[in-house]
């Protein structure tokens, strides 16, 4: 926000210039711009504001509120989803960046309303408690095991570290984690 | 056909899923900021205070309005009421007035068409302030004896003649850090404008009973206008006891000021910057004891940086100081505790609440007794625990009845060899001159009740419906913490019925009024009664209704399994509920519990606060880097008394949840303030909470078996959502016997928490130096 010029300007005036500028940049990127993201097997035309993130774009503006916006700095990992199969946070990742499909947890039931094995595994081992972090951790732990990362306990510690569970089911993950990992192989 | 063995699906002492367990793995289940919003719902910002401490001079909102989208900004003048959410004082504006006391104090707020439009024009609220100087530290405050409210002591018995009768005198001080909450969900609230000056208000809070107090006070309006509503949070901690009723009050201030529903939701940044945190502690100690290091005299001092404004504090410290005994008969003692006020955010309730700090000051105490003496910690303990039926009191003047200390060290030693896992340690570091283990346990007794009698109630509502399924409404709020699936359970049980029958509404102050906070580790104990209170009620009435319809006498008639039988006929329980009402019988009822036998004295600090104790044991082992300081837990060994659990899978993550975040407090999260009273780790990429790789390796938890609550507690069970936190200790009595193995026996480790790499390094270079020849 700050610019080259406030430097040798007296520090208000140049806060109040940047501020003006920065409410003239808003007023402009208001203007929407169109928008096409494939969410959970659907196409969906946006017209939204250009800085949208992936996060707000689903959660604001196609109601997938499944997905949970935790710090927003991208450093808890709540908001993980799949983009093109791979983890992705959506609080970093702008929605007209987006390239690829996106699955979000909404998107991993069945139209038989059957769980995912990842998602019946969380169940099966209680790797959750207020269930807040919970479909980032699934998102991520689907991420997990298709990458090749779920060889052991402390591979998938590791590989599952970014995604932050402050009441701290983490042990109950890992187990969940190794109860899908053969059933999505072979699903 | 009598009635059956068969139990139903989901009562109690059995390891039902969590009621919302489908919805969150399917992303279905609706926090605060997932509910769809009515239309012409608005969103709102704050502007927060640049300084630690300053006047306000003046507040110019008129660039602000003018922004795009802005339709309302308000500051302390605008509220119509009273400007006070205060939980126990009367000190605590929403919005500051005149002065602001800590950087990040909400100062005014900001409503318009969209979030982006609301935070842009929070930057435009010119505020001019006038800079004070600030007290930033605890020891600043202590020597100013500037306090949030009066200091509070406890004291027993002779202190001058137990220093007399020791063999050894021994001072020391120690400090504990604060602990963000980081709750994963941040505080939000939506504030919905009703009918004739009604406000509906859905916060994400512990407490909606004080929501609706504070939203009532800040408006000027009864208390029976404003309902608040909460279905579940994404965690809470201690962190939305008092602290959601700002964000909820400024909401719908801005909700009555602009008729509009009005949502507030903090950046992560903010939500930091602006609440309160676990309190630190600063504990100084003159101990005496005899040659076996018996405590014959401790006199303690606890002072805890409490923030600006008192909150929570007296309770906390109060709180505090009836867990400086831990498990050990002090028979003369002076503990006092000083409520020191700084210029930062409100410190407020955290799991524990001011049990944690208690017991960290005592453990350090027998720490430097026992290796100063030379005997092992256990045996130190030992000498000091209390008894049974002898040095059974504590310094509050309540009997220890329930004494489970000996029987959960016995159940540790049981399960981890505590001598062969000393060994192998010892071994270890006998070849490892750079890495360094450690092995403690810890010991904990912990009282379960508010220490204030009046919040020691509860009340629940129960409707049973003519289909027989039955709606369940209580108190209590869900955090995580199982207690929706508890008090499902307990009603399930009451009446006989699959739990599938009983169905969970969201706590709302329409529904059960006048409630106590979800907090004090008491969720089941209270809103499990009144729960079953309102279930006997009904019951009662539908046995009366199926001993007429059968021609038997009521006690003739029992509920078994979703039938309800009178010999061998039978009526399934749905059946009756639709008779019952055929026949005008209410199935309705509200329930109410407060828990027996507690009492307080205010003024001498004494009587029997808590209904029961619960007890725990750990042992933990770390390994140290000694020339980085870098630390690794490595195995923890856990046992917690739960009493006979309702729930064990349930219990069981309370415990691993409590202990990993016992240890964050004690080991990574740092909370870091500059000179100039900002806070400097506001995100999780600066304060590190316990990832998934930082759980040890080797981890098990254990429930104590047959070992049902001696009080008549909810179906015998036993609170759990504190309580595991302090066995956390281990972790940092582990660290510090890491360290002490770098000095020669004796040498006491000076080891403040949290015990971050930066300060196990300083503690090497400092136990090093005791090395003679150095």
């Amino acid at each position: 926000m700050t610019t080259a010029s406030s430097a040798a300007a007296p520090l208000v005036a140049g806060t109040l210039i940047a501020e003006q500028a920065s409410a003239q940049i808003a007023t402009r990127t208001h203007q929407p711009v169109d928008l096409k993201l494939e969410v959970n097997g659907r196409r969906h035309r946006l017209a939204i504001d250009v800085r949208t993130s992936l996060l707000d774009a689903l959660r604001e503006h196609l109601a997938f509120t499944g997905t949970k916006k935790g710090c927003d700095l991208g450093q808890c990992g709540a908001c993980t989803v799949l983009v093109g199969g791979r983890r992705v946070l959506s609080c970093l990742t702008l929605a007209v960046a987006t390239r690829g499909p996106v699955t979000t947890i909404e998107g991993l039931t069945g139209s038989d309303d059957r769980l995912h094995p990842m998602q019946q595994a969380f169940i099966d081992h209680d790797a959750f408690q207020c269930g807040y972090c919970t479909p980032g951790q699934i998102m991520s732990a689907i991420g997990c095991v298709t990458e090749g990362h779920a060889e052991s306990d402390a591979d998938i510690r590791e590989y599952m570290s970014g995604n932050l569970c402050r009441c701290a089911a983490y042990p109950n993950i890992v187990d969940a984690i190794k109860q899908a990992k053969p059933q999505m192989q072979e699903g | 056909m009598t009635a059956p063995l068969a139990r139903i699906d989901g009562g109690v002492n059995t390891s039902v899923r969590h009621d919302s367990a489908r919805g969150h793995l399917t992303g279905q289940a609706l926090y605060v900021d997932d509910v769809p919003a009515p239309a012409g719902t608005l969103d709102a910002a704050l502007v927060l205070s640049p300084h630690a401490h300053a006047r306000i001079v003046s507040i110019d909102s008129s660039r602000a309005l003018a922004y795009p989208g802005v339709v309302a900004v308000v500051t302390a003048d605008d509220i119509p009421g009273k400007n006070d959410i205060a939980p126990i004082r009367t000190d605590e504006p929403a919005l500051a007035q005149g002065v602001v006391l800590h950087e990040g104090q909400a100062v005014a707020a900001v409503a318009a068409t969209s979030v982006a439009a609301a935070r842009a024009a929070a930057k435009l609220v010119d505020v001019a302030y006038e800079p004070l100087p600030p007290v930033l530290s605890v020891e600043e405050a202590l020597a100013r004896e500037d306090y949030v409210c009066p200091p509070i002591a406890i004291t027993r018995g002779d202190l001058d003649a137990g220093f007399a009768a020791s063999a050894h005198r021994l001072t020391g001080e120690v400090s504990c850090g604060g602990q963000e909450h980081f709750y994963l969900e941040g505080q939000v609230a939506i504030a919905t404008p009703g009918d004739s000056g009604d406000m509906h208000v859905l916060s994400s809070t512990q407490h909606p009973t004080e929501v609706q107090r504070g939203v009532a006070h800040l408006l000027g309006v009864p208390f029976a206008a404003v309902t608040s509503e909460v279905r579940r949070m994404g965690g809470a901690f201690g962190g939305k006891e008092s602290q959601a009723t700002s964000f909820a009050g400024i909401a719908a201030l801005l909700a009555w000021k602009t008729k509009k529903p009005v949502k507030l939701r903090l950046p992560r940044d903010d939500d930091m910057r602006v609440t309160g945190k676990r309190h630190p502690f600063l504990i100084r100690w003159d101990v005496g004891c005899d040659p076996e290091g018996k405590i014959l005299a401790l006199d303690m001092i606890l002072a805890s940086e409490s923030g600006h404004v008192a909150d929570q504090t007296p309770a906390v410290l109060t709180r505090a100081l009836c867990h400086a005994d831990n498990c050990y008969w002090l028979p003369n003692v002076r503990l006092r505790g000083y409520p020191c006020r700084t210029n930062t955010v409100s410190n407020t309730a955290f799991r524990g609440f001011g049990g944690p700090q208690g017991m960290f000051g005592i453990e350090a105490v027998v720490d430097m007794i026992a290796r100063t003496l030379k005997i092992p910690t256990d045996m130190v303990r030992a000498k000091n625990y209390y008894g049974v039926g002898q040095n059974d009191v504590t310094p509050y003047l309540m009997r220890v009845e329930d004494n489970l200390i000996d029987r959960v060290m016995e159940e540790l030693d049981r399960a981890a060899d505590l001598k062969a896992w000393r060994a192998a340690v010892d071994a270890f570091n006998a070849k490892s001159p750079v890495l360094k283990k450690g092995l403690a346990t810890m010991p904990v007794k912990f009282g379960i009740s508010f220490n204030k009698p009046t919040l020691n109630q509860a009340g629940a509502l129960v409707h049973v419906y003519t289909d027989g399924s039955v709606l369940l409404s209580h108190g209590g709020t869900e955090m995580g913490q199982g207690l929706f699936i508890k008090v499902a359970q307990v009603v399930a049980e009451t009446f006989q019925v699959d739990i599938g029958h009983v169905r969970l509404a969201a706590t709302s102050t329409g529904k059960v009024p006048n409630t106590s906070p979800t907090a004090a580790s008491s969720g089941s104990d209270l809103n499990g009664m009144a729960a079953r209170d309102a279930a006997l009620q009904i019951k009662a009435r539908m046995g009366e209704v199926a001993a007429e319809h059968f021609g038997v006498e009521p006690s003739d008639i029992v509920f078994k399994a979703n039938r309800v039988y009178a010999g061998n006929r039978s009526l399934s329980f749905a059946e009756l509920a639709h008779m019952s009402w055929d026949k005008r019988v209410s199935l309705s009822a509200a329930g109410f519990y407060k828990t027996p036998k507690i009492h307080w004295d205010f003024a001498t600090n004494t009587g029997r606060p808590f209904f029961y104790f619960t007890y725990g044991a750990a042992a933990a082992e770390v390994a140290i880097d000694t020339l980085t300081g870098e630390t690794r837990v490595l195995r923890a060994e856990l046992i917690e008394d739960c009493g006979r659990s309702l729930n064990p899978a349930i219990d069981l993550g309370q415990i691993e949840g409590a202990f990993v975040q016992g240890m964050g407090w004690l080991t990574c999260e740092e909370l870091v303030w500059d000179e100039k009273g900002r806070l400097r780790t506001v995100g999780p990429s600066t304060y590190k909470i316990p990832g998934s790789r930082d759980v040890p390796p080797v981890f098990r938890a254990r429930i104590l078996e047959d070992a049902p609550n001696r009080e008549d507690t909810i179906f015998h069970s036993k609170a759990v959502g504190e309580p595991p936190l302090m066995l956390a200790i281990s972790v940092w009595l582990a660290i510090r016997d890491a360290v002490a193995s770098l000095g020669p026996k004796g040498a006491v480790p000076q080891l403040d928490a949290p015990a971050t790499p930066e300060r196990v390094l300083m503690a090497c270079e400092a136990m090093r130096a005791e090395e003679p020849g150095r």
